[in-house]
């Protein structure tokens, strides 16, 4: 088992590695910083200077080595449009995409988790039909369409919820938040919302299945027939027995929202590091860019290296050679 | 005794027959892609041609006159541009983008799965760490993340959007052939001294190609809403070939001063296309489930 974890680390490590190279090197071949920073009456000599002073006029492996040297010391440069250390950017802004994925995490299951268990108990109901049509109506909507009819519906018809911005922060812990204000909770409901409906799909479908499959089972036929009331069959034997995958997929999707949140931050002008991302893609701030990839890989190798190592940890049928 | 068989490919009779929605679902997707196809056939005006775009026409709704006496039958954009020819031509460019990126993503894919399998060795190694590391992204997020290096552009979105979708199908057709390697027949060939590549074209390929015809439809509607999504973010298709995803972002600004038609229109066509290939596809996984088949 040590030499498996050991072993996933390294290949980890080196995975990331490749990464880093690919994502400078992709970004050195891409967009030219001196054109995006230089202003119009720039003569060449400036422009040189401007390219010295970056440390772009220096061989690209000398450039990567440089790079990759800072960026394990936690230095990812200056961002071009703000002229602040990139990491001070991304980790004012991460509090916003937290607090949003977090809640939008909380909706999707608090929903979707009950009616997937209605639905499976339930099977020939005609509204488990409809429940069912409405997850696939819900997965074929798109996430930024979506968005869409939140804001035209709760914005621009029943002006209910504000249509974009973070309302009223409080600080702790040196950031942010908006989750503690009643005007931060009404910016946060439509781009959570937005965010929730995939969950809730996905957990719908998932907990539906799951339930349909353990009813099927010989203990809970021996359950039923001793008489144990519903209720207590759905709470200490099915509840049970279905939530092992479900809280799995739900710590893999925290990732995947956050990724998601880049979507819906930009339609919904909500200040985290998805909104961060695309406006640094448009004014080719570059630093900002390929700081995000950087952290977004680290975060996600980190994230599969955890459940393989618990996923061998748990299940002794698993053995990795 | 009886071998675990992994399902042939039924016919589409024998899938569709009984079920109403997919069954509708299936004639959805035909008649966009006649739409898309016909566009220019069918389209009242050509949206990109600037000579035929009168300004006065501009920001009308559904059902007016236009100033030569047409009728906007979706309403018109700023310039005065049909919605529906934007709409019918926009169709056109969203499904050449899903349908040319999901055929380079399977096809090499299938190619990369079939040689990973019939080599191993540190081919397989190298394509199957290859495959770890896409899929460790999501879809949507890897593809931006590629376009930021790459740029913008039709042949980039493409590109990109095949990029995710190679890796699902490599590690699905690998699975299957190693499965097929063990069968007798593919013995046979070796020993017949028929050559490696036969033997993966017209032995393999047609014995591990099922789990992707299954996964094809769901791929394409990915691939639709993954395109939609890039340009409506401004990172995939360029202005000059709206995709129904930038003509949604363009309307996207009239949203909020009550004119929804140009943005709601081309997003409600969207959806309808993206439903139809879903419920096929749904249908299509349940065929391939055999618990789900004995269930019925």
């Amino acid at each position: 088992m040590a030499s498996f974890i050991i072993r996933r680390i390294g290949q980890s490590a080196v995975l990331l590695f490749i990464m880093s190279l690919l994502v400078f090197v992709g970004m050195y071949m891409v967009s030219d910083p001196v054109a995006v920073l230089a202003g119009d009456d720039f003569t060449a000599a400036d422009r040189e200077a401007l390219a010295r002073s970056l440390g772009l006029d220096r061989p690209l492996p000398l450039q990567y080595l440089a790079f990759l040297g800072n960026v394990l010391t936690g230095d990812f440069g200056q961002s071009y449009v703000y002229n602040r250390p990139v990491l001070d950017l991304i980790f004012e802004r991460l509090p916003a995409t937290l607090e949003m994925v977090c809640l939008a995490m909380v909706l999707g299951v608090a929903i979707g988790i009950p009616l997937g268990i209605w639905s499976g108990l339930n099977r020939r109901h005609p509204a488990t039909r409809a429940v069912s049509f409405a997850t696939t109506v819900g997965y074929s909507i798109p996430n930024f369409w979506q968005a869409l009819l939140l804001i035209l519906v709760f914005s621009v018809w029943l002006r209910w919820l504000p249509a974009s911005g973070r309302g009223d922060t409080v600080p702790l812990l040196g950031a942010g938040w908006s989750f503690l204000t009643i005007d931060g909770l009404r910016h946060m409901l439509l781009p959570a919302a937005n965010l929730a409906v995939a969950i809730v799909c996905m957990q719908t479908r998932l907990t539906r299945s799951g339930t349909e499959e353990v009813m099927f089972q010989d203990y809970m036929m021996f359950a039923r027939s001793k008489g144990i009331p519903r209720w207590r069959l759905v709470n200490r034997h099915l509840l049970r027995n279905i939530l092992i995958p479900i809280v799995t997929i739900t710590g893999l999707e925290l990732g995947a929202l956050i990724a998601f949140s880049t979507v819906t931050e930009t339609v919904f002008s909500w200040p985290g590091i998805g909104k961060l991302l695309l406006d640094s893609i448009y004014r080719s701030d570059r630093p900002v860019v390929v700081a995000y990839m950087i952290l977004i890989t680290v975060m996600f190798v980190a994230i599969n290296l955890v459940v393989d190592i618990l996923y061998a940890l748990l299940d002794p049928r698993i053995r990795y050679s | 005794m009886t071998e675990p068989q992994v399902p042939r490919f039924a016919g589409w009779r024998a899938i569709f027959r009984g079920h109403a929605l997919p069954t509708a679902g299936l004639v959805g997707m035909g008649l966009f892609l006649a739409l898309a196809l016909l566009a220019p056939a069918i389209a009242p005006q050509n949206p990109y041609d600037q000579m035929q775009l009168n300004i006065m026409d501009g920001l009308l709704p559904p059902m007016t006159q236009t100033m030569d006496g047409r009728i906007a039958y979706l309403g018109t954009d700023s310039l005065g541009r049909d919605i529906l020819s934007a709409v019918l031509y926009g169709l056109r460019i969203s499904l050449l983008v899903a349908v040319v990126a999901v055929a380079a993503g399977i096809t090499a894919g299938v190619l990369l799965g079939l040689v990973s399998a019939l080599r191993g060795g540190w081919i397989d190694a190298l394509v199957m760490r290859a495959v770890d590391l896409t899929v460790s992204f999501p879809g949507v997020l890897l593809a931006i993340m590629l376009l930021a290096i790459f740029g913008t552009g039709v042949d980039k979105v493409i590109v990109a959007l095949a990029i995710g979708i190679w890796a699902q199908t490599a590690r699905v057709v690998r699975a299957v052939a190693l499965t097929e390697m063990q069968r007798d027949y593919i013995a046979a060939a070796r020993l017949g001294g028929i050559s490696e590549w036969r033997i993966m074209l017209h032995f393999l390929l047609p014995n591990s190609i099922t789990p992707v015809l299954v996964l094809l439809p769901m791929a394409i509607s990915g691939a639709i809403v993954a395109e939609a999504t890039l340009s409506f973010l401004g990172v995939g298709v360029p202005i000059t070939q709206p995709s129904l995803g930038l003509l949604i972002a363009n309307g996207n600004e009239y949203l909020l001063s009550g004119k929804w038609w140009i943005s709601m229109i081309p997003g409600l066509v969207l959806v309808a296309m993206v439903l139809c290939v879903n419920v096929v596809a749904d249908r299509m996984r349940d065929h391939a489930n055999p618990f789900l088949r004995a269930k019925d």
